[in-house]
């Protein structure tokens, strides 16, 4: 007997919980709240001149497809240029700027800007950490390492070469200012194919 | 009332033991309870008599010149629980007495534990005994199981540990943790059955699909966990194990204590508590390797010999971090990983669980009866549920440390019954049903696209297994059984993705909900899966024994190759699943033959598993994201073969010294394409030198060695065009490591105290030369070495 009566209510229970655990509610969709679709760089001469945009825009992020990349017009010759990354997220509506966060993080993220050989140009930081409010201190950086969110890019003669920017999340801090010596995780690289003329 | 005096006078007088002449007698016949076997030589004994008596060979008994009266009678078997029954004695009085002859649920056993029944007859099968388990006290289940041949790991470090039989993992193992099949998210690389060694009394391994009673579609094998058997006596026991561990700096704790009463009824408990800071190489630390964990297990019941029941409930959390070298952002940093040739962040040890890390925990309940039917077996139900949930953190940008970038639960109900028919000496005949419901539910709070959808899974089974006697020699088992699993998911697809898969072209009609970029499916398959066994064992009288065993297996895709999709940053790689994917088709053939001589034995095994659609996770080609170029490994079907073989040989020189040999190969050929397989375990060979002395404290001594080859069999590596270095570059992900040698050594003493008290000790080093290696099958020997040496001092009391 009272196996039986344990036994039904073995079995009860198994059903009754079964049956009442499915809901037909649709799934919340999620939209990548980390994700860098977009990396505009915006290269202002001094002194006058053309404005030149580069940007790289992958709009569907890990997806399948690669990044479009544009470039608004070619590099002047002995040019000083000031540079500007804004970094956005546009699978979020409305796009998020994403260097809010970088800035927040400064002692964290560093900008590497490496043009090849054949390019005729180079790079200088013109920040540093602590020309950015720490997001956990909400105080300036004490500290003086380069971030790269401003930068100049200086041309001398005519050439054509690539010019890669990379972003590492993590990076060794202070470093020689390579790749490899920084090392951290990359959480954005690109080349562009510039021309100065 | 004179005649009530003069009763009660009578019945006092037997039991007192006084002699009168009387003439009357008891006859009975002592018999198996299932079969009704007549059991010979079994004690039958009147209580506060010193007469005995024992049964003949037909069972049968005979007690002469009894006065008529009550009788408690005393009866006894050495392979049976000794019973005790009252009987009326008047003239000649006739008793048919049921043993209980089965070892099966309820014996005397004093040393629980060590008898280990064999799940299986023609299959190749070997279990750990509970001495080797406390062992791995500190480590997990699948350091324990590399103990045996033929099985091997798929490791994420030194905290991930998944078990694999004859070179698979994963859903091709399962597990039954004391009946009860674990769902636990054992589709991702990186998941370890969430499991605490400790609460398992023995773990017999089934290497194939030949145990259909757990499932159709163990093409690598089923792993066995059970509980030591608790005793139907007033008893009060435990033990409790402590380890000091010196690669961690930490250690673990366990207690199991367990409360039984002749009546039937017990209580069981046992709680586990481990802590390990960071891990170290030889020659550095492994940041952010440490690991927390914790297991609890309450369970209690009736068992009788004619019915019982059992109640349940387990607790596993664990916290476990994952080495910080190996989160990673592209290709560029995977190529600087490896060729580093040691970890890019190398920090001073801390006890700290930090990011990347993972948090599991496992809720089990379960529910148990069981009733045997005189003369014809015994019926099994449960229920059992589980609940599953895990969280994943990433090195994060911005305040989401804390967020979890995977958070999965999965629920899982099941309800088993199986009928064994038992009770006729040729044959066995088990037949049993299943019915189960599974819900994922992935939290869209992460801020991440999900890995795995919301799904629901509907699985339904059904087996017949029986087993023949033909000769005293020759042992014959087959089996069959159908599988129904359906799974119906609601998955958010990236519209280029659903275009660039071609599922446009294919699969349209499951879209629910276009969100521009995003796309709502609801893909719903069904799977209707058999499975077969059929083998033989022969024993011969010299001791020799052959097994011969063929299985016919399949198995659905899991929700990981179906739906996979998107970037895994543990990794650094695309993980891409497949909708069109369908169940692979095993067979396998093994064989073994067992051979023991007066001093010295030997095993070998040989088998050949054929894989249809065999489903297999590869580096296939290149996508390029703003955050630089990715491996895409993508889940594809193709025809797999298998061949291996396990030989085990021991030698007993002297009564104190014994060496023991293991070796195990496996071949795994990719036959559509003629290439490896990927991730088959190396050939690998282990010896150990034991010296035992039971005269001083039982002291036991071992020294192991255990040579691993390199794999010298698998995939080619890929090319990637490196945004970074603006050229096409190698990318070594399928190069081996080199082989390597390891030695290790084990001595244990035993101090019995008073009152059953019993103190252990025992220390063991592992990479007692410190040599630095990295192992194929470890998913982190991109980015650093191996463990370098340990030593772990354990305290066991038994009380």
């Amino acid at each position: 007997m009272k196996t039986t009566k344990f036994l039904s209510l073995a079995l009860l229970t198994g059903t009754f919980l079964v049956g009442c655990s499915s809901d037909d509610n649709e799934p919340d969709p999620v939209n990548e709240e980390e994700t860098i679709t977009t990396m505009n760089v915006t290269l202002t001469p001094q002194g006058g001149g053309t404005t030149i945009t580069l940007q790289s825009q992958d709009l569907d992020g890990d997806g399948p497809n690669a990044p479009n990349i544009s470039i608004s017009g070619d590099l002047a010759e002995n040019t000083v240029y000031d540079g500007i990354v804004v970094l956005l997220n546009e699978a979020e509506t409305p796009a998020e700027n994403v260097n809010e966060e970088i800035e927040g993080e400064a002692d964290e993220h560093q900008f590497f800007f490496v043009p090849n050989s054949s390019l005729n140009a180079t790079i200088a930081y013109t920040d540093d950490e602590s020309d950015y409010v720490s997001d956990e201190t909400g105080e300036n950086f004490t500290s003086t390492n380069p971030v790269g969110i401003s930068f100049t890019l200086t041309t001398t003669d005519a050439s054509t070469g690539t010019l890669a920017i990379t972003l590492r999340h993590e990076p060794k801090k202070p470093n020689d200012g390579t790749l490899a010596d920084a090392g951290g995780e990359t959480d954005i690289t690109q080349a562009f194919n510039l021309v100065i003329e | 009332m004179k005649i009530t005096i003069f009763i009660t006078l009578l019945l006092l007088i037997p039991l007192y033991g006084v002699s009168q002449d009387c003439t009357d007698t008891l006859t009975g016949q002592v018999m198996d309870y299932h079969n009704k076997t007549p059991l010979e030589n079994a004690s039958i004994q009147i209580l506060g008599n010193q007469k005995i008596v024992k049964t003949d060979s037909k069972g049968k008994f005979q007690i002469p010149s009894l006065c008529p009266g009550l009788y408690e009678l005393e009866i006894s078997h050495p392979e049976c629980t000794t019973t005790f029954i009252k009987v009326e004695v008047d003239d000649i009085t006739w008793i048919d007495i049921k043993l209980e002859h089965h070892l099966e649920e309820l014996d005397e056993v004093k040393v629980v534990g060590d008898a280990v029944a064999e799940k299986t007859n023609s299959a190749l099968e070997e279990s750990l005994k509970l001495k080797t388990l406390e062992q791995y006290s500190s480590g997990s289940l699948g350091d324990a199981l590399k103990e045996l041949a033929g099985v091997s790991s798929l490791n994420t470090g030194a905290n991930i540990v998944k078990p694999a039989i004859h070179g698979l993992n994963g859903s091709r193992v399962l597990i039954l943790n004391d009946g009860v099949r674990m769902q636990d998210m054992e589709w991702g690389d990186e998941h370890a059955p969430n499991i605490d060694i400790n609460a398992a009394g023995t773990i017999s391994v089934i290497k194939g699909a030949s145990a259909l009673l757990y499932g159709g579609d163990a093409i690598g094998g089923v792993i066995v966990m059970e509980q030591a058997r608790i005793p139907a006596k007033d008893t009060l026991y435990g033990k409790s194990i402590v380890n000091g561990v010196s690669n961690g700096r930490g250690g673990n704790i366990t207690t199991e204590l367990i409360k039984a009463f002749e009546s039937g009824w017990y209580l069981r408990g046992q709680g586990s508590y481990k802590r390990l800071g960071d891990h170290e190489a030889p020659d550095y630390i492994l940041s952010n390797t440490g690991v927390q964990e914790i297991g609890a297990s309450l369970q209690f019941g009736k068992q009788l010999f004619t019915w019982g029941w059992d109640a349940k409930y387990s607790y596993y959390n664990s916290e476990i971090a994952v080495l910080r070298a190996s989160h990673i952002g592209n290709i560029d940093d995977l190529i600087r990983g490896i060729n580093n040739g040691q970890p890019e962040i190398i920090r001073p040890f801390t006890y700290d669980i930090q990011n990347p890390r993972q948090e599991v925990t496992h809720h089990l309940g379960k529910l148990k009866f069981y009733k045997r039917f005189e003369g014809l077996g015994k019926w099994n139900v449960q229920y059992d549920y589980q609940n599953n949930r895990r969280f994943e953190f990433d090195v994060r940008r911005g305040e989401r440390d804390n967020q979890a970038s995977i958070d999965l639960e999965l629920t899982t109900h099941t309800l088993t019954t199986d009928f064994k028919l038992d009770s006729k000496e040729l044959y066995e005949l088990q037949f049993g049903l299943l019915g189960r419901f599974q819900e994922n539910f992935a939290n869209p709070l992460t801020g991440v696209r999900r890995l795995i959808p919301d799904y629901e899974k509907y699985d339904f089974g059904a087996f017949v297994t029986g087993e023949y006697r033909l000769t005293d020699e020759i042992l014959v088992d087959a089996g069959f059984r159908y599988d129904f699993n359906r799974i119906d998911a609601k998955k958010f697809y990236q519209t280029s993705r659903w275009e660039e898969r071609g599922y446009n072209q294919e699969f349209q009609d499951l879209i629910i909900n276009d969100l521009g970029t995003q796309l709502l499916t609801n893909p719903v398959f069904d799977y209707h899966n058999f499975s077969t066994t059929f083998g033989a064992q022969y024993t011969e009288n010299n001791g020799s024994v052959i097994r011969v065993n063929y299985a016919l297996s399949q198995r659905a895709p899991n929700p990981s190759e179906l739906f996979s999709d998107g970037l895994h940053h543990s990794a650094a790689r695309i993980e891409l699943g497949d909708l069109r994917i369908k169940s692979e088709t095993s067979h396998k053939i093994s064989a073994s033959y067992q051979q023991d001589f007066n001093n010295w034995g030997f095993t070998l095994e040989p088998y050949a598993n054929f894989i249809q659609d065999f489903i297999l996770l590869e580096p296939t080609s290149v996508e390029f994201t703003i955050r630089g170029a990715f491996p895409v490994w993508e889940y594809r079907q193709t025809d797999a073969r298998l061949l291996g073989v396990d030989a085990a040989a021991y030698v007993d020189w002297t009564n104190s010294w014994r060496t023991d040999h293991q070796f195990s190969l496996v071949k795994g050929t990719d036959t559509e394409n003629n290439s490896a397989l990927i991730n088959i375990p190396a050939a690998n060979f282990r010896n150990k030198l034991t010296f035992v002395k039971p005269e001083w404290n039982n002291f036991e001594f071992s020294l192991e060695s255990q040579y691993v080859f390199e794999q010298n069999e698998h995939p080619e590596n890929i090319t990637a065009f490196s945004p970074e270095q603006q050229q096409e570059v190698l990318l070594e992900i399928n190069t081996p490591p080199e082989a390597y040698h390891l030695l290790g050594v084990n001595s244990k003493m035993e101090f019995p105290f008073k009152n059953n008290l019993k103190l252990t000790t025992s220390l063991t080093v592992s990479n007692l030369l410190d040599t630095n290696y990295r192992d194929y099958l470890n998913r982190q020997r991109f980015f650093a070495d191996d463990l370098g040496r340990n030593i772990i001092l354990q305290l066991k009391l038994n009380y």
